[in-house]
């Protein structure tokens, strides 16, 4: 088991630099989530942490182990490809003890460890079969028994779910997420897909152009992003021009709402990032923003509107849905906002002020 | 992880660098020195371009160029015309008979283009069988010498190569494109032409290439059945023969041209083909259907008429070598006297025939994997020089390569020409680009990760290689090896040039046979042949379990 230290990680190809001065601290044993969009150079640092790409700048750690120029052969790591990288010659039995064997395990020793992954993993019944007879959640179960044999000290993922169908990738998500658990091993795990990295993830560091958005905890990342990348990022979400002054915000239409965080601010202009169910939708009430139901969608549990501002901006907004049928569109609303939930950036959009704010107070 | 694409002296550095120098000595060096007795009086050692005008000057000579450029198109055109919807068919009903089809369309290529040739005079020359049963009932047909006839045996030879790329292309079609199309209203002939041929279209550029290659370097056809229609290689030869007997350069000359020409050609079909390069994927390709009752007898007489006139000649070979021979002309009755003078006097040949291209195979296996490994996995200035050598061979034509190897190796300290070794050597050379090629098409289908994945749980790179790596490819690279090795069995235009008494090989001996006029033996020899390759091809089958071949 080891901590993943990375220290002004730099990654270039040629003049061109992928990542710039990357850091970050992974826990031993924790689940630790590279998410971003493609592009945003989260397999490329994974691939760093595994050794199969170069590192130009900077210090990668286990523990206090600097493995920058160490072979990938040595770092003791169990890797999981994005398209298994099952060894097709070899039966599964040989897949999951090709590692071992390289570690030149004794005979009885080779057995024991083989079999108990292949049966943590539920792979047992198949262990004398090639991998491509095989379907998708197989392949990936005996990539993962493969991965863990070795008793690695890291863990690697990269997409290990998108090549498989919705509900085979729930499924596994749930095996992944146990079995490490499990194990208790330090994993980084690379997904595009936020709401698999929310359902999976101790840790979520949110990357984009190589850099380093925000890491949290999940609830952390989607109830006080840091910056509106983030929060547009992670789930859905209305980004409102407004004033902050004396502790309150000011819309544009004047409906004014004291925030407590906000105490301190000076007067600026601000971008309120409102999730869709942070506001109130009200029918009768003085106060709120002034809006327009132009369109509503049913579904169940609950109903999605979309509503158009004053100034002409649309809204969406999700409500439970209540057992009258009473919004229609081209009815006048006003809109209240949950002034504890809604977060408040500064006109940049990178720094949120309502979460410096509660720091201050801590 | 160091840059696996800088270069360093390892293991696989000092590979490239060896590789490197073998071709320097047994491709650049005798080019070159083809390329200096061309343009160097060798009386007065001064530089001339006396060759050069003299080729281009005359138009006996220069004519022939025109006449090599005639036969290719047309062979080529021709081909793709066949191939091309014969694979289609092939790919896209079900038809009786067809996996015995499919292997005697492969046997028909894979015989000694100048072996139809000959055959096809026995049946449509001036005294052929054919022309004698529709003379007799009053139909005179146009005579087979010249350019139709060299044009004719061509196409037999080289459209399985269409039909077997085109075959392997279409089965990289996805059938909901075809789906797509007709459900868009284009369905039939229109979606052949319109779907399917532009999305095969980068393959065929490649088969196009690789038939007009083969029939501007093809010298046994245009040789026997040419006539007073000279090709470029018959010019080279013949003058490379009277070379010997002493007059200088021209030949180099010519074998200068010949590369110049195979070049812009080459060049001319890869820019094409980069400005059309598409990668196509099937997850479900086109199923086999039962055609439709009314067209379904025209696709089978449209399969078997084809397939039946282009193993016409193998079979008549097979045929005449049964019958009984007085001297040199066949009589009424059979006999298996041709079988014992062509063992009797020739069996040296058939053994040349096993080991010469079992050893070359051995070294083109080796070095195919090993060069395609450092041309995919290890990129850097070097390998790719590796790479561009290697494809060399692939424009110089059989004679041009015999002859520069004869010149280049005929005097101390370098004197192998007239042993086993140059001829192992030309077929590896030949060879290699093709084998190269497919070993690279099978290692870039490897998935890096799967090395990677190896490399990650402890194993070091070459135990990455050869323990995952190596047995991914095998299948291919067997199958690859034993498609090379019937080519090699067939060779006859660098055979012929480098060739002596103690290393005559049966296609040598089949062509010394056959200008003799000894057809008997000359047909029993090629009966061994074709039985050699069939045998070959069989046991192909069996390591390829169903799957296409690739040349």
């Amino acid at each position: 088991m080891s901590k993943i230290s990375i220290r002004n990680a730099v990654k270039k190809y040629g003049e061109n630099t992928v990542i710039p001065q990357l850091n970050a601290e992974i826990k031993d044993g924790e689940l630790f989530t590279l998410l971003g969009p493609s592009g945003c150079g989260k397999t490329t640092l994974l691939r760093m942490i595994a050794g199969f790409n170069s590192i130009e700048g900077g210090d990668i750690l286990f523990n206090n182990t600097r493995i920058n120029d160490m072979d990938p052969s040595k770092r003791n790591i169990g890797m999981v490809f994005q398209n298994y990288a099952i060894f097709p010659n070899l039966s599964v039995r040989d897949n999951v003890a090709f590692g071992l064997k390289n570690r030149k395990v004794g005979k009885e020793a080779l057995k024991a460890e083989t079999d108990k992954y292949l049966n943590l993993m539920q792979i047992m019944q198949y262990a004398n079969r090639m991998p491509n007879q095989l379907s998708g959640g197989q392949q990936q179960r005996i990539a993962l028994a493969r991965a863990l044999v070795i008793i690695p000290d890291v863990l690697l993922m990269d997409e290990p779910l998108s090549n498989l169908d919705a509900k085979l990738r729930l499924e596994m998500r749930s095996v992944i997420r146990h079995t490490q658990k499990d194990v208790g091993i330090t994993t980084v795990y690379v997904t595009h897909d936020q709401e698999e990295a929310m359902a999976i993830s101790d840790t979520i560091a949110v990357m984009k152009d190589g850099v380093i958005q925000h890491v949290g905890t999940p609830r952390e990342i989607y109830q006080r992003p840091e910056n509106v990348f983030v929060a547009t990022f992670i789930g859905r979400t209305n980004i409102i021009e407004a004033k902050v002054e004396a502790g309150k915000i000011v819309f544009k239409d004047g409906y004014q709402v004291e925030v407590d965080a906000l105490r301190n601010t000076e007067k600026q202009e601000v971008l309120c990032s409102i999730r869709p169910e942070e506001f109130v939708i009200c029918k009768d009430s003085e106060a709120g923003i002034r809006g327009t139901v132009k369109e509503f969608t049913y579904l169940g549990l609950n109903t999605h509107y979309s509503i158009e501002l004053e100034d002409g901006d649309n809204v969406e907004i999700v409500e439970e849905s209540s057992i009258q049928e009473d919004l229609q569109p081209g009815q006048k609303v006003m809109l209240q906002v949950k002034k504890e939930k809604i977060n408040v950036f500064n006109k940049q959009g990178d720094t949120n002020l309502v979460r410096s704010g509660l720091y201050e107070e801590q | 992880m160091k840059n696996n694409n800088k270069f360093r002296l390892d293991v696989w550095g000092f590979i490239t660098l060896a590789a490197i120098a073998l071709y320097l000595l047994f491709l650049i060096y005798p080019m070159a020195y083809l390329m200096k007795q061309s343009v160097v009086d060798s009386e007065t050692g001064a530089i001339t371009m006396a060759n050069f005008a003299k080729f281009l000057s005359k138009s006996y000579y220069f004519d022939t160029l025109f006449n090599s450029f005639k036969v290719s198109i047309a062979a080529t055109l021709l081909s793709l015309a066949i191939g091309t919807p014969l694979a289609y068919l092939f790919s896209v009903f079900k038809i009786k008979g067809k996996s015995i089809l499919n292997i005697l369309i492969i046997v028909a290529s894979m015989s000694a283009p100048f072996i139809g040739a000959y055959s096809w005079i026995l049946l449509l020359g001036r005294s052929g069988v054919v022309t004698k049963i529709l003379k007799n009932i009053g139909i005179t047909i146009p005579p087979i010498y010249g350019f139709a006839g060299i044009v004719l045996v061509m196409t037999l030879q080289l459209f399985p190569l269409v039909f077997l790329y085109a075959k392997g292309a279409l089965k990289n079609i996805d059938n909901s494109l075809i789906e797509a199309s007709e459900n868009l209203g284009c369905s039939g002939f229109r979606c052949f032409m319109r779907v399917v041929v532009p999305l095969i279209m980068p393959t065929l550029l490649a088969a196009g290439l690789l038939v007009f290659m083969r029939s501007f370097a093809d010298f046994g056809t245009p040789m026997l059945i040419g006539e007073g229609y000279r090709t470029f290689p018959v010019v080279l030869y013949t003058e490379f023969i009277n070379e010997v007997s002493g007059n200088d350069g021209f030949a180099a000359a010519i074998a200068v041209i010949a590369i110049a020409v195979t070049t812009v050609v080459f060049l001319a079909q890869k820019y094409v083909s980069n400005k059309k390069s598409f990668s196509l994927n099937a997850l479900h390709p086109m199923e086999e259907k039962n055609p439709r009752k009314g067209i379904s007898w025209i696709v089978h007489l449209f399969s078997y008429l084809i397939v039946g006139v282009a193993v016409i000649p193998q079979c008549y070979v097979i045929y005449t070598s049964f019958k009984k021979t007085e001297g040199k002309i066949f009589t009424s009755g059979y006999s298996l006297d041709s079988y014992i003078t062509a063992f009797g006097k020739l069996g040296k040949s058939i053994q040349n025939t096993i080991i010469i291209p079992v050893l070359a195979l051995i070294v083109i296996v080796i070095l195919a994997v090993v060069i395609a490994y450092l041309v995919v996995r290890r990129r850097n200035a070097l390998t790719n020089a590796v790479d561009i050598l290697s494809m060399i061979p692939y424009i110089v034509p059989g004679t041009v390569l015999g002859i520069a190897l004869l010149n280049g190796f005929n005097k101390k300290p370098l004197l192998i020409s007239g042993t086993m070794l140059i001829m192992v050597i030309a077929l590896i050379i030949r060879r290699l680009p093709y084998t190269i090629r497919s070993s690279v098409a099978i290692l870039q289908q490897i998935p890096m990760s799967i090395e990677e994945a190896a490399i990650s749980l402890g194993a070091s790179k070459m135990k990455a290689f050869f323990r995952i790596t190596v047995p991914m490819m095998s299948a291919g690279i067997l199958a690859g090896a034993i498609l090379s090795w019937v080519t090699m069995i067939s060779e006859l235009s660098t055979a012929i040039i480098l060739y002596t008494g103690k290393t005559k090989t049966l296609t040598v001996a089949v062509y010394t046979e056959v200008v003799r006029g000894n057809y008997g033996t000359a047909a029993a020899l090629s009966t061994i042949l074709t039985f050699l390759t069939v045998v070959s091809l069989l046991v192909f089958n069996r390591f390829n379990k169903g799957k296409d071949l690739s040349l």
